[in-house]
């Protein structure tokens, strides 16, 4: 939930402020705590746009360029999607953030047994080229981008994306989509993961280089440090075990013999902005400055593009509260604040009843409103990194890029990150802080407002989103419709060359392309890998 | 004779992948002197009846945060009954909508315990309860 712990004396005055992240805030900062952490413009800052980066991608940051909002939609079925995307972007959203439902996230079809109960539940239910053609009816995949919120099955999402292009007529190098693949995260956190480790990084590996190759404006993989946040890690945890995770994919695509200089600056990233405001800044500050260094000291990246640390920050999910949920709306807004002060790019807000259920459509609008305020009405876009040269700020971001490396340090010491994750390393160092963070919230060490401190009495009743049973059995209806209509022997003669790339360690995205024309379902095709890789075992961490 | 740990099997089911809470609530437990085993991820009913009975687990505990609390509480029941093996404290924890906590309870759920539940509350509960189930 993200509240540094405040140690006071009788008289509640603060005698230590210490950070998630372990650091310690002094009651002042001049001009001898940045000189005493070597601070130097050149070095630490330089330009904005320029080297390490620390000020931002941008030499006239959202002065250039204001951010992309991406607020995460989708729910139901396809056509309810498609209703909701149209709203957004009609009221100004520049980019889409696509929900599926967990049997797809899953690699299940509508009707498998195991997507019982599930179906669109938590996002829209995608079964096949089709469910694409109906959600993305009437919306220009050249000018807007999508983000699709998948990770396990991401390939297929990504070939899907493409053939759904094809099918209306856009060029797929005109197209732009993010998937978010990035398997080792669900691994240590949201838990969305199918295949084994090895076959699964390899997959991230076959869509980083597909995209190279063919789909120029797309960006394969998105490293979420995001939901390792949420699952309960720090700040510089979630900075360290982001940047080391995307090092796990580089080296994979590296092995096949490219220079990372030809593909990082695809990679981007997704950040969480919960927490204390200071360490948030100093912590996507110290980030895009170590991305760039680690680039060109581990991978020779001289590229400067390729340096830039791209990606969403936003979310803050773990800080929302079910109880008093209204305070969420102001939480949104302070950490909206923090995501422009710290030079996000693109930037996305949970909305303020996502605490307890699906967001309405008011309530998402309300987020996108809280972005709009802040850059066309207080003035968050007239000058680049405001805080640039506070004695405090830049201090802090230098500990903090000191913290991130030990903490990537103590990852590297036991083998490096798909190691870490294989034997549970990082599953339990995050579990742990999760229990102990718990623990604070209930001893009240630390304090979160309307949880354990100026508390209302009755709490918010949670609104569960009731599930749509009549629209489940028409998704399923609807599959079973097409699996009659389509040519199943050529559905037959793409899954076995699937299975032939998959089985012989060739590239599956164009067999996949190939898999989804021809309207393969999911299912099919995730079930092709599962037979191939086999299924991901959870280390134990009990 | 030392009396036996009291053995809790926390659960998954179903296709969710937060398990923040089941984690936490592990580490609870365990620190509460139980002895915890916890199933992982993306369980079936079957499954987890089938390692109850296998640990000879003495608590229940599911952990769901999906909203799928009630049908895979009902099919759960039905399937310990089906086995002979219903003797064990069943607890249900996550996002849980205080209407459906009788429901739960009709279904032969002991106690509901939602997101953000002290320890103590459910520490002290189970160590209440348990005798009285599997005596």
């Amino acid at each position: 939930m993200g509240v540094a712990t405040y140690l006071k004396d009788e008289k509640d005055a603060i005698k230590k402020v210490i950070l998630e992240s372990d650091l310690e805030i002094k009651p002042v900062y001049t001009p001898d705590d940045l000189a005493q952490s070597g601070f130097s413009y050149e070095q630490d800052l330089a330009d904005p746009g320029e080297y390490p980066f620390t000020r931002g991608l941008h030499p006239l940051g959202y002065r250039s360029r204001n951010w992309t909002t991406r607020q995460y939609t989708g729910f139901g079925s396809p056509e309810q999607t498609n209703e909701r995307f149209k709203l957004m972007i009609d009221h100004g959203q520049t980019g889409l953030n696509v929900a599926f439902d967990l049997p797809t996230q899953m690699g299940f079809d509508s009707d498998d047994p195991m997507a019982e109960g599930e179906v669109g539940r938590v996002g829209m239910a995608v079964d096949s080229l089709q469910d694409f053609e109906t959600a993305f009816e009437g919306i220009r995949l050249d000018t807007i981008g999508s983000g699709l919120t998948i990770n396990a099955v991401a390939s297929i999402m990504l070939a899907m994306y493409q053939a759904l292009a094809e099918k209306k007529g856009y060029a797929k190098t005109k197209i732009s989509a993010t998937p978010q693949n990035d398997i080792l995260k669900e691994m240590i956190g949201r838990g969305a993961w199918i295949y084994p480790v090895q076959p699964a990084v390899r997959l991230i590996g076959d869509t980083i280089e597909y995209a190279m190759q063919e789909l120029p404006r797309c960006n394969p993989v998105s490293v979420c440090g995001y939901h390792i946040r949420e699952s309960g890690c720090t700040p510089a945890q979630e900075i360290a075990y982001g940047l080391l995770i995307a090092f796990a994919y580089v080296d994979n695509v590296v092995a096949r013999g490219y220079a990372a200089d030809d593909f990082v600056g695809r990679f981007s990233f997704n950040f969480n902005i919960y927490g204390n405001l200071w360490e948030t800044v100093a912590k996507f500050r110290a980030a895009r400055k170590l991305w760039a260094r680690l680039l060109t000291e581990r991978y020779r990246v001289t590229n400067k593009k390729a340096l830039l640390l791209r990606g969403l920050f936003g979310g803050g999910g773990s800080g929302m509260t079910k109880q008093q949920p209204e305070n969420n709306i102001v939480r949104g807004a302070y950490y909206a604040l923090a995501a422009a002060l710290s030079g996000a790019q693109t930037t996305a807000l949970c909305s303020y009843d996502e605490a307890y259920t699906i967001p309405t459509e008011r309530s998402a609008l309300l987020s996108l409103r809280t972005f709009q305020i802040l850059m066309d009405e207080i003035g968050l876009r007239d000058t680049v990194d405001p805080l640039a040269g506070s004695y405090f700020i830049e201090t802090l971001t230098k500990e903090m890029e000191a913290k991130i490396l030990e903490e990537m340090d103590k990852v590297e010491q036991v083998g490096g990150m798909i190691e870490a994750v294989s034997s549970g390393y990082v599953q339990s160092e995050v579990a742990r802080q999760a229990y102990e963070y718990e623990k604070k919230i209930q001893d009240k060490s630390v304090t979160k407002v309307g949880v354990n401190k100026y508390t209302e009495g009755a709490d918010m009743e949670v609104e569960l989103h009731r599930y749509d049973e009549a629209a489940a059995e028409a998704k399923i209806r609807q599959l079973k419709a097409l699996k009659k209509e389509r040519e199943q022997s050529a559905v037959k003669k793409t899954l076995q060359a699937l299975e032939k790339a998959a089985a012989q360690k060739q590239n599956v995205m164009p067999p996949l392309v190939e898999c989804c024309r021809h309207y393969a379902t999911v299912g099919e095709m995730a079930d092709v890998f599962r037979q191939i890789f086999g299924e991901h075992q959870e280390p134990s961490i009990f | 004779m030392q009396q036996r740990r009291i053995r809790v099997l926390l659960a998954k089911p179903g296709l969710d992948g937060h398990d923040r809470g089941a984690k936490v609530v592990a580490h609870a437990l365990r620190d509460a002197g139980m002895e915890v085993i916890y199933t992982g991820l993306h369980q079936t009913v079957q499954s987890i009846v089938n390692q109850t009975i296998q640990e000879d687990a003495d608590v229940l505990g599911l952990s769901i945060m999906s909203g799928a609390h009630v049908p895979i509480v009902r099919k759960l029941m039905t399937a310990l009954q089906a086995s002979d093996s219903e003797q064990r404290l069943i607890l249900v924890g996550g996002v849980i909508p205080q209407e459906d906590i009788p429901v739960l309870k009709e279904l032969g759920v002991h106690g509901v315990f939602p997101g953000g539940t002290p320890f103590p509350e459910f520490v002290q509960f189970i160590k209440e309860h348990v005798s009285m189930i599997r005596a």
